[in-house]
């Protein structure tokens, strides 16, 4: 408790003394106080916050499918009705928190399951857009025959750039993998003869499907629905498999896990392309929606809120990184108003979130239900039987 | 030298010659041992004389510089440490080595999956078959699980088990490998008389199991009185090897274990 009281006084004063250049003396004092407001907030919650983790841990351990799968499904209704309950902006700011939703969950796959800093995520982003926007402009392909094209390309680029990488850990992996990004995109910056060089590519064509070029928002909504609900399935079975158990034993210790047998080469590589693909997936969707490419949209800062969406949702947690995709894309969003001071909220919820939450928003949830129920079963007698012995 | 207790028609493991030098320094030198089959097997040697390197050699962490590595009558030499943990060996680390966020049965789940396919398209539409195969792989963790008296605890979290506990749990996900040959290194490091006397038992239940044991330790008391064989090394050399009795005789061990007392002490 002391604890924490000391991190909010410290963080506060940090920020007031480090906003007060743009914000004055006056309005500096109206942030402390609305600071200290919430630290009031954030102590009663923590005093109630045993009781609150029983509610959850309750919820959680008794009526799971009955909470839930309807509170799922309202979400997926409203998802779902966006479009015609909304205006085309807030069906654009969807599509583009669908999109990172996408982003986030293939950069999971590196950084949560596997433990691989990737700091250069974005160039397999770009991979995707120029190969679908190259294709479309000189071979006139269409959007749905390059989507898995791009899809794969990228994750051939994800091979050939974690290949040198393999041998590479913490902070040097990042470094690397940042240096990779940028030279994928100086690369395109500098190639005229091919992708446009900083002019980018125009005129790339749309998707259609059965006549129906599509030019609304709500089509490219739709559209990335499905790609998002592709990747959530296809990530999460990954993360219940004999795969995603080795990319986390891999992450928590390669010495161990290669004496388990994995083979860490292949799955640090596995890592590296599926995290890829789902990236150039996201690519392709990018360069057929806006119709136009160019390296400003691949900078290095796309890197780094796609990684922050992976650890402020928490990493390995696929609801959490969800949760942290659409909570970076809609905070920003939803600050327009305050458009001078919106990265500084954005920067103090990140700080705070470090200081208070270092695990993410869903990031401690156990996985003991990952467990089938007929070992559960199993497992309680063995318990019991146990306990009977030792009692004897 | 008396080798009265090594019989060479049932050898699983032979080291030829082995040799493995850091810079200048040979750690290991000209090392070559057997290994019975079915019995267990005691490494030891003052510290630093190479018995780790040794375990990292034999299960390829460390590429050997000169000689060869025979298992179950197959050159295993040069092999990548999960090649061999395929080959049918299993190891523990002296300083424990769990897979920490992870429960006690996913640690396990880990070990035991190294049998079967490990295939992208199969994870992704989890068919009949490979919910069949995860089925296995459960049985046959929580099988170890029993086996070494951690069931209890199947769905805590690693990192918060008791320090004895750790280290049967390093057991059992190293058995869930099935291995032929199981290495421990300083498996009774940091435990005390009671948890000692709990993993000796623990080791004989394992080698009842036609499970072959290699282990390094310090508490000679326990070497004593579990091992079968004995092989000594000093400064990266065999001195001795034999049954506990002769290699508590033979005078080069008494000279490499009291010269280094009279040193240090």
């Amino acid at each position: 408790m002391m604890q924490d009281i000391k991190k909010w006084a410290i963080g506060s004063l940090w920020l007031f003394i480090l906003t007060i250049p743009f914000l004055g003396i006056i309005n500096g004092l109206y942030l402390l106080v609305s600071l200290i407001a919430l630290a009031i907030l954030y102590l009663i919650y923590k005093s109630f916050e045993q009781g609150i983790s029983d509610i959850q841990y309750k919820i959680f351990q008794l009526s799971i499918p009955s909470i839930r799968w309807p509170l799922y499904s309202v979400i997926a209704i409203l998802v779902i009705i966006l479009p015609f309950i909304s205006d085309p902006y807030i069906t654009n700011v969807g599509t583009s928190a669908l999109t990172y939703i996408v982003l986030a969950l293939g950069l999971n796959i590196v950084v949560g399951f596997a433990g691989l800093l990737d700091l250069g995520y974005v160039a397999f982003y770009a991979v995707g857009a120029y190969f679908y926007a190259l294709l479309s402009i000189k071979a006139g392909l269409s959007f749905w025959a390059v989507l898995p094209l791009s899809a794969i390309m990228a994750a051939i680029f994800g091979i050939l750039l974690g290949f040198p990488t393999l041998r590479l850990r913490g902070d040097y992996l990042a470094i690397v993998t940042l240096g990779f990004g940028e030279m994928i995109r100086i690369t395109l910056n500098n190639w005229d003869s091919l992708t446009g060089g900083p002019n980018g590519i125009l005129g790339i064509r749309g998707p259609d499907m059965l006549g129906l070029s599509f030019s609304q928002p709500y089509h490219y909504y739709y559209l990335i629905i499905i790609i998002g609900i592709f990747t959530v399935f296809v990530v999460n079975r990954l993360n219940n498999s004999r795969i995603g158990r080795a990319w986390i034993a891999i992450r928590e210790d390669e010495i161990a896990a290669e004496a388990m047998g994995i083979n860490i080469v292949k799955m640090k590589l596995l890592a590296f392309a599926l995290g890829a693909f789902f990236a150039g997936m996201a690519g392709a969707f990018f360069a057929g929606k806006m119709k136009f490419v160019s390296p400003e949209s691949f900078t290095f800062f796309e890197s780094v809120i796609i990684l922050c969406m992976v650890v402020l949702g928490g990493m390995g947690s696929i609801l959490g990184v969800i949760l942290g995709a659409v909570v970076l894309i809609i905070l920003p969003e939803s600050l327009r108003g305050f458009q001078n001071y919106r990265m500084i909220i954005f920067g103090g919820a990140m700080a705070a979130m470090m200081l208070f939450r270092p695990q993410g928003i869903i990031g401690n949830i156990k996985r003991r239900l990952e467990l089938h129920p007929e070992d559960e079963k199993i497992l309680k007698q063995e318990t019991e039987s146990l306990y009977d012995v030792e009692k004897r | 030298m008396k080798k009265t207790e090594i019989d060479k028609n049932n050898v699983l493991l032979e080291t030829k010659n082995l040799t493995k030098s850091f810079g200048g320094i040979h750690a290991i030198e000209d090392v070559s041992l057997y290994i019975n089959k079915a019995m267990i097997n005691a490494l030891i040697g003052p510290n630093g004389a190479g018995k780790t390197t040794l375990f990292n050699c034999i299960t390829g962490f460390y590429p050997p510089t000169k000689g060869r590595i025979l298992f179950n009558d197959e050159d295993i030499t040069g092999l990548k440490p999960h090649q061999i943990t395929e080959t049918g060996m299993a190891r523990t680390f002296q300083n424990i080595r769990l897979f920490a966020e992870m429960t006690v049965m996913e640690n396990v789940l880990t070990g035991s999956q190294c049998r079967y396919r490990m295939n992208i398209l199969s994870a992704i539409l989890n068919d009949k078959r490979t919910r069949d195969e995860e089925r296995e792989i459960s049985k046959r963790a929580l099988k170890y699980l029993r086996f070494t008296g951690i069931s209890k605890f199947a769905n805590h979290i690693s990192r918060n088990l008791s320090y004895g506990d750790q280290r049967r749990l390093e057991l059992a996900r190293a058995l869930a490998t099935e291995p032929k040959l199981l290495l421990l290194d300083e498996p009774a490091a940091g435990m005390n008389s009671n948890e000692t006397k709990g993993l000796m038992e623990l080791i004989r239940k394992i080698r009842d199991e036609d499970i072959t044991i290699l282990l390094i330790e310090h508490d000679m008391r326990m070497v004593m009185n579990i091992a079968d064989t004995i092989t000594v090394l000093d400064h990266g050399i065999k001195i001795a090897e034999g049954t506990p009795k002769e290699v508590q005789k033979n005078e080069k061990v008494i000279e490499a274990y009291l010269g280094r007392r009279r040193q240090t002490a």
